[in-house]
């Protein structure tokens, strides 16, 4: 059983005790422990299910790579699955479960996939599930789905907040070990602006552990005074708990920063997703230690050497009292030396090499620790424990030679450098078959935008592997890195001490020649239960691809992304192809390095700021009248402002009713509002819009379509010319942007050499549409320098003055049919401008009206609405819009298009008015029946509804919408479809319903 | 071929699977085929797999440059649905939904077909009104979907929120028999299936150019020499521009990163796929547990299969917003593919100015879901000149204005 040693742990506190609970139970460790340091100390070696077989996992790592100890932890608002042991700090209160069982973790149901493991090897689902064919969906894929999935869904919305934060650096350093810190040393000397980022909560990575001496003295007294000096410099920013999660283009690189996991109480957000642009990387990320493929290398107490030795040097923890060191390198000598040195008991160490003679070996052998060489495992003992282990021959097919009782088995594989972040961006890796690795391949490293390299592997990651060599490692990197940015850094290292090693030989399975049986037994991704018969398997079907096997098998798809299991996976692989492990290659790296909350990658983005809110002056007004706001773009716009009592639709009827009969209020506000100004202004206009601008007067207004290259009307709106050279031009609310994107389109790529200026002005105007047969009188009763008569100011004319003490521009246009003036005041003074216009209007009843009662009165007069006639597909002569597009300019956008087959077809569906025989509303989106059905025997069409209201001027439903040959078949009465299957008659009529020679908006 | 089967597995596991035999052959390239496709996605195996199906042609070879189903068809999130506006592709959808239905039997290989349903959530009152139209253009072209209220929403997918403050939810267009497949099983079912029928699927070899004589195709170049054939069928999808260069005429498709990623796995939440078009993101939960989550497509061309981390950030907030419970769940993954895009967002199924060439791309951010009808449609237009499938897609609506415009129903189309 695993325990607390009574001393050492370099990283606890013991005098701080620190109680959590673990599946309900109460369990007791100190500061400075991990969660699975922690379980370890309190015995508990049974950390988890495996996905498929639900067989018992424990911890195997110590780290980011940890695949098995994964856990639910908190709970409520603030529960989270799938939280690695290894990486979870412990706390005071810290809740845990265990995942992926029912009913315990101790008695799993799930386990009888286990004992039916031999009929569910890699694939088997591809072949079975498929009769009786409904079975799938409902029998067969919910079984799927319950035994995997791993953690418990979260059900409650987030407690946390998150956020994000921007940095610009020269030198990005991932990774606080030896190298990176070295690095940040000597980058720093040369005064570049220096991120050095650790994802652990400690600096100085594995050389502490290792027993590394630098300069003479401890590893960690070297690391406090690199600390000390980093800190002290103003160029150089460091950060704990920081993980680099993914490179991208151009030196853009994330940071995923955990704030407050390991101190739930402290205030502020949970996590920080830090964005960076950094002109130079230098990824020192060390490198992760690989399992060894023999059987029963997932009974849990089977670990990395590398775990094994944190567990007993950094928290005390003993795997067992008894534990067997597997080997094929020296560095797992290390793990023996601590059991050794800790008092604990190392039966034997397992090498599959036959001689080994480095300093370390030496060293066990002088320490009384049996060496077996030339040996493996046969197969370890146990089930939710190891028990023991049987040695055979590596060389041979597994007789067993001897057995040894054991609770814990510490192996190393050898070293994978870490290249996932040299990766992300595109840079190569090369085999290194001396130490059975990939590493970067300095020839291809990623490039920037300039064609030139912008990171750079040190230490470890970069299959330096040496202390000595790792420290002198960094500092060349940072030296190299200065140098491309321009500066000057001295490479300076210093000196530590590194035994002599003998070389490591590639064990890739053990023993060598394990038949089928035991390769059934060989675990490579411990999550997924992936096991090397499983890849033998896919390589046996034609699955030969890396990526093929990865996908068939599930190969390093589990949460730890295969940083166990990929290497291990790729060699089983090349193995049964015959071919090499650099011709197999390898699969795809990508962001991010370890898996990253999505509540950092939201930040503050949710609920109210979700997007951007867009108010208009008057928008605070809106609210207070407790208006039923819909969303338009990023604007909020009251839909309309029902009364106590009222629906939506009484709301809608009473405003429109209002404004036709007396006086009605717009805040129009949201319009989009363009200046287009220069020389060339009436030049860009013509070319904009399908009518002639440059003609028109300034003073005067003109209605404009816009059209896209493709000849279909994208937006519609009144132009107003303030001067010769500028233009003031309205698009719709929603289309502001787009607008003026698409004139800075033509303008920047296209006509750069027109002189013409755009600016977007929409937010510094207020605007009211003041509307109805008494709006004049309003305008009047405030008090106005203009003349607002007819005469003076006739429609599509405007006027600029003061109204009421307001400066105002005061166009004669109407969108309802209405005598109506539309109103822009600078937008600090629209609140007021507002409530002025409703306390004066109070004698004519002045009421506000909404998005709706403006659609309904614009469809009664048959105006077409952007969105509603138009969908992208609608060419201005479909709508009749015919007199608007000009026949004397000889090009705007749209025209080359317009002059297509298919456009200037005549049986295009037309714009006309429909009303149903009855007076009832023709539903939305409802198309007109034809006979018959076509070549896919789909029912004909013959038109369809664009806009469809209850008209309550006319009391009846009216709808506008496109017909083919409509406007030749006034009165004809045809069918509109409805879901049901069934149809409504409707008669073809004039889309203008409401006062069809504008006597109303013409006075 | 040897049927799978749970006897099968019976069987084989008494031998420890040593009996399994390759799901696909690995032959060497003849010198000439009947018909040669090049690309073998989804959208090229399916096009042999009925070029001898449905007309008996199998000397047929599939020439694939990386591993087979490595594009786009091994990349995507898998959605299917028929419930499109426009005629023509709601004709060839709802054709390759019904062929999923039974692909699992058609192929012997489980594809995992669930049709689980798929909700289009209506956020803004325009959004209804395009999604009403939707219903009742389906309800003509025979494909069954219903516009349903917030309550059933909710009903149907327990971890939505509706009452998000900025974008409520109004409705939805719910299709009950649209669902998700498993995406690679479609490549390898197929794979298996034509290399039954004798058809050679030649991976890791690179078409690197087109041979005419006197305007008509007579073979392809390749990065084992020289393969005739009379015809052509190019179905590369993010790489279409490239292959019609090689034939000598240009085509009207931009090449952009459309990405994806996978949360860690969770016990089911989610029983469908539900998109949300107005804050653009859409996320299902797959048999592992993932949440599987996509959105828009990057606004540069290019073909790295590397995105801007700035749309993974967009999506993901849409989706915390919509769904606020996985803010606590963790991205595993993320990846991307090049969507080859037409301006009118709809495909391109085609004869070409080269005689004997065919085209088949364009499907961009959603043609997984097209695969088993876009392979039918485009075999019987290259066996017979013409389909009724494929008919609209011809390239000549581009110079006819003639457009199959999608964007119109919805801003996202997956
Ligand atoms: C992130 C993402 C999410 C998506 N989500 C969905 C979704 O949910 N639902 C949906 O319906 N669709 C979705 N799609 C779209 C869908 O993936 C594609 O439309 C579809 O897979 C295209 O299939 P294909 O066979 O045409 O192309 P591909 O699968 O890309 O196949 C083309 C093949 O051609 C090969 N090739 C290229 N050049 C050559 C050459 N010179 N010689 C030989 N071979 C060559 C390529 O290697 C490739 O294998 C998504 C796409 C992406 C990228």
């Amino acid at each position: 059983m695993s325990t607390r040693l009574s001393s050492g742990g370099r990283l606890i506190d013991r005098s701080a005790a620190r109680d959590f609970t673990f599946n309900g139970k109460r369990l007791t460790g100190y500061a400075g422990d991990t969660l699975a340091s922690a379980l370890l100390a309190n015995g508990q070696t049974l950390m988890g299910r495996s996905f498929k077989y639900h067989r018992p996992r424990g911890v195997v790592a110590s780290g980011a790579e940890e695949p098995n100890a994964l856990m639910g932890i908190g709970k409520g608002s603030r529960f989270e699955p799938n939280q690695r042991a290894t990486t979870t700090e412990l706390f005071d209160g810290l809740e845990a479960e265990s995942q992926n069982h029912w009913p315990s973790l101790e008695f799993d149901v799930g386990a009888v996939n286990n004992s039916l493991a031999m009929f569910f090897p890699a694939g088997f689902y591809y072949k079975t599930f498929m009769f009786p064919r409904p079975a799938w969906k409902h029998l067969f894929e919910p079984i799927v789905r319950h035994s995997a999935g791993l953690g418990k869904a979260p059900k409650d919305r987030d407690a946390d907040r998150y956020e994000h934060f921007y940095a610009f650096v020269d030198v990005m350093i991932v990774g606080g070990g030896i190298a990176g810190l070295q690095a940040a040393l000597t980058a720093g000397a040369s005064g570049a602006r220096v991120l050095l980022v650790e994802q652990t909560a400690h600096w100085g990575g594995r050389a502490p552990v290792d027993g590394v001496e630098i300069d003479g003295q401890p590893a960690d007294e070297w690391i406090k005074s690199a600390l000390q000096t980093l800190e002290g410099m103003d160029n150089v920013r460091v950060r704990s708990r920081t993980m680099a999660s993914g490179v991208y283009d151009h030196g853009y690189v994330l940071a995923y920063e955990r704030l407050t996991d390991h101190a739930p109480e402290m205030d502020g957000p949970r996590h920080r997703l830090w964005r960076i642009r950094a002109k130079q990387v230098i990824t020192a990320t060390g490198a992760l230690e690989r399992p060894l493929s023999f059987a029963g290398n997932d009974i849990p107490g089977v670990m990395l050497a590398s775990a094994v030795r944190d567990y007993v040097v950094n928290w005390g923890v003993s795997p067992g009292d008894r534990t067997v060191v597997v080997t094929n390198n020296d560095d797992a000598y290390r793990t023996a030396l601590a059991l050794h040195g800790a008092g604990l008991a190392v039966p034997a160490i397992v090498d599959a090499r036959a001689t080994v003679t480095g300093d370390l070996p030496e060293a066990a052998r002088a320490a009384g620790i049996r060496v077996l060489t030339g040996t493996g495992i046969a197969s370890v003992k146990g089930k939710k424990a190891v028990t023991g282990v049987t040695l055979c021959a590596q060389a041979g097919e597994g007789a067993v030679t001897d057995e040894i009782a054991c609770e814990a088995v510490a192996m190393s594989g050898g070293w994978s450098p870490v290249v996932h972040l040299w990766s992300h961006c595109g840079g190569k890796l090369t085999w290194d078959a001396d130490q059975a690795c990939f590493r970067p391949d300095h020839d291809r490293a990623p490039t920037s935008h300039d064609g030139k390299p912008f990171v750079t592997a040190a230490g470890a990651a970069d299959g330096v592997l040496g202390s000595a060599d790792a420290l002198a490692s960094g500092s060349n990197a940072a030296v190299a890195v200065a140098e491309a940015l321009g500066l000057s850094a001295t490479a300076s290292a210093p000196s530590a001490n590194d035994p002599a090693e003998t070389p490591m030989e590639a064990v890739w399975i053990m023993p060598q020649g394990a038949g089928p049986a035991k390769r059934m037994k060989m675990w490579l991704d411990y999550q997924n239960d992936v096991k090397v018969s499983d890849v033998r398997l896919a390589a046996q079907e034609g699955y030969e691809s890396v990526e093929h096997t990865k996908r068939y098998t599930t190969l390093g798809m589990a949460t730890d992304q295969g940083k166990l299991s990929n290497i291990n996976g790729l060699a089983t692989l090349a193995s049964a192809l015959n071919d090499e492990i650099p011709n197999v290659g390898t699969t795809t790296f990508r962001p991010p390095y370890t898996p990253i909350s999505m509540g950092a990658i939201a930040g503050e983005a949710r609920g109210d700021v979700f997007q951007p809110l867009r108010r208009t002056p008057m928008h605070a007004w809106h609210e207070e009248q407790g208006a039923y706001m819909e969303p338009v773009g990023h604007w909020r716009r009251p839909y309309c402002y029902p009364k106590a009592g009222e629906t939506h639709e009484q709301a809608v009827h009473r405003e429109v009713l209002a404004t036709r009969n007396s006086l009605g209020l717009l805040d129009a506000s949201t319009l989009g509002k363009i200046i287009v100004k220069g020389p060339d202004a009436g030049r860009f206009m013509d070319m904009l819009y399908t009518n002639m601008m440059s003609t028109l007067k300034p003073g005067k207004c003109r209605y404009g379509l816009m059209c896209n290259e493709n000849g279909f009307l994208m937006d519609d709106g009144v132009v107003a010319r303030i001067d010769e050279d500028t233009f003031l031009v309205h698009t719709t609310s929603g289309g502001a942007e787009h607008t003026h994107g698409h004139m800075e389109d033509w303008l920047q790529c296209e006509w750069w050499d027109w002189k013409v200026h755009t600016v977007n002005v929409t937010e510094q105007y207020a605007q009211v549409a003041v509307v109805g047969p008494n709006a004049r009188k309003l305008l009047e009763k405030l008090g106005t320098d203009m003349d607002l008569s007819a005469e003076a100011l006739p429609f599509m004319g405007f006027a600029t003055g003061k109204i009421g003490g307001f400066n105002t521009r005061v166009f004669r246009i109407s969108f309802s049919g209405e005598l109506s003036f539309e109103i822009a005041v600078p937008a600090s003074q629209g609140r007021a401008f507002w409530d002025a216009l409703h306390e004066a209007g109070a004698e004519w009843n002045a009421t506000a009206y909404g998005t709706e009662a403006l659609h309904i009165m614009r469809a009664e007069k048959g105006f077409i609405m952007i969105g509603d006639e138009t969908d992208g597909t609608v060419i201005p002569q479909d709508l009749g819009l015919g007199w608007a597009i000009s026949k004397k300019k000889e090009d705007y956008l749209g025209k080359r298009a317009q002059e297509r087959s298919h456009m200037t077809d005549p049986t295009r569906w037309k714009l006309v008015g429909l009303e149903t025989v009855d007076g009832s509303v023709i539903p939305d989106g409802s198309y007109a029946v034809a006979s018959g059905t076509n070549a896919n025997g789909q029912g004909n069409t013959q038109g369809r509804i664009t806009s469809t209201y209850h008209s309550p001027t006319l009391g009846k439903g009216i709808a506008m919408g496109l017909v083919l040959n409509g406007p030749d078949r006034m009165g004809e009465v045809i069918e509109f479809n409805k879901v049901d299957g069934t149809t409504v008659p409707a008669k073809i009529v004039n889309p203008v319903f409401y006062d069809p020679d504008g006597e109303k908006q013409n006075v | 071929m040897r049927r799978y089967s749970a006897f099968a597995i019976a069987r084989e596991a008494a031998r420890y699977h040593q009996g399994w035999e390759r799901a696909w052959a690995s032959p060497e390239p003849k010198k000439s085929y009947d018909a040669i496709i090049v690309g073998a996605g989804g959208h090229g195996l399916a096009t042999a797999f009925y070029l001898g199906k449905n007309f008996g042609i199998t000397n047929v070879a599939v020439i694939e440059k990386g591993w087979l189903g490595g594009g786009n068809t091994g990349r995507n999130t898998t959605i299917i649905r028929s419930n499109y506006l426009q005629d023509a592709s709601a004709a060839i959808y709802e054709k390759a939904r019904g062929l999923y239905e039974t692909m699992s039997q058609d192929l012997n290989y489980n594809v995992m077909f669930s049709p689980r349903g798929v909700i289009m959530l209506a956020q803004t009152h325009h959004e209804v009104r395009g999604y009403q139209r939707t219903a009742h253009a389906n309800a003509l072209q025979g494909v069954k979907t219903e516009f349903i209220s917030p309550a059933r929403v909710k009903e149907i997918v327990p971890i939505i929120n509706l009452d998000g403050p900025r974008y409520p939810v109004l409705g939805g267009l719910w299709q009950a028999r649209g669902g998700t497949a498993r995406h690679d099983a479609v490549a390898w079912g197929y794979a298996r299936a034509c290399s039954d029928m004798g058809m050679d699927i030649i991976q890791k070899t690179e078409v690197t150019g087109v041979r005419k004589e006197n305007g008509a195709v007579v073979g392809v170049e390749t990065s084992r020499g020289f393969i005739g054939t009379k015809k052509l069928g190019i179905v590369v999808a993010g790489h279409s521009g490239v292959l019609a260069d090689m034939a000598g005429f240009r085509l009207p498709i931009e090449s952009v990163a459309l990405q994806a990623l996978v949360s860690e796995p969770i016990k089911p939440c989610m029983d469908c796929v539900v998109m949300a078009n107005t804050v653009h993101g859409y996320m299902s939960q797959s048999d592992k547990g993932e949440m599987v989550i996509g959105g828009g497509a990057d606004g540069y061309n290019n073909y790295t299969q590397r995105g801007s981390f700035h749309h993974i950030e967009e999506t993901v907030r849409a989706l915390v917003e919509t769904f606020p419970m996985i803010s606590r769940l963790k991205q595993l993954r993320q990846w991307g593919g090049i969507v080859d895009m037409t301006g009118d967002r709809s495909p391109i199924l085609s004869k070409t100015p080269v005689e004997g060439v065919f085209i088949n791309c364009g499907w961009g951010t959603g043609g997984f879901k097209a695969i088993p009808g876009s392979g039918w449609g485009f075999a019987e237009l290259m066996a017979r000149g013409y389909s009724p499938l494929t008919a609209e897609f011809g390239l000549n609506r581009f110079k006819e204005g003639r457009f199959i415009d999608e964007s119109v129903a919805a801003g996202v189309a997956h």
